[in-house]
């Protein structure tokens, strides 16, 4: 992440604790896709969603209220362009 | 950062919090290979080691025939309490 200016070596948990509420993408390794409204995020990258919905083969399959979603099954989060 | 105090209530802090409050509650758990069950969460740890009751679980088995045509079939079970080891879980959800 060498995009925005304020940042003065920042690690990547300060970035995390600072997309806290706003609307991410989590793709696990499996290729499931998850998008929801991030509620938290711990050491482990256990991840707390909100309003998440599942997308499996890229089509919507199921809608959580909120979601725990745990922190090995190797995967990724971006930050959606929303 | 400084206003990052609550974010989304006050009782759910980091993500375990979620599953802290589905305590005695039904929740839905996806686990790896294609299964998921839906039950009452009596206790859970750090790892997510669960421990569920009334549980209802759902397999999913895909299944390719002589036309080469994949089937996806369900086997669904019930149990009175289960023991779920973390490492196999995905995703654990309160069910509404």
């Amino acid at each position: 992440m060498e995009n925005s200016a304020p940042t003065e070596g920042k690690d990547p948990s300060v970035f995390l604790s600072e997309i806290i509420g706003a609307p991410v993408i989590v793709k696990l390794n499996s290729g499931v896709v998850y998008k929801g409204e991030l509620q938290s995020v711990d050491g482990y990258m256990n991840i707390a969603l909100e309003k998440a919905e599942e997308f499996v083969n890229g089509k919507l399959r199921r809608n959580y209220g909120d979601a725990f979603v745990r922190g090995n099954n190797g995967r990724s989060i971006l930050f959606s362009p929303v | 950062m400084a206003d990052n105090e609550d974010t989304g209530g006050p009782s759910v802090s980091e993500p375990l919090d979620l599953v802290r409050l589905s305590l005695d509650e039904m929740v839905f758990v996806k686990l790896r290979g294609d299964r998921e069950l839906k039950g009452r969460l009596h206790a859970y740890d750090s790892h997510c080691n669960l421990v569920l009751g009334d549980v209802e679980e759902t397999i999913y088995v895909v299944e390719e025939d002589d036309n080469e045509e994949e089937t996806v079939r369900t086997i669904k079970k019930q149990e009175e309490m289960l023991f779920v080891r973390g490492d196999s879980v995905v995703l654990i959800s309160p069910q509404a």
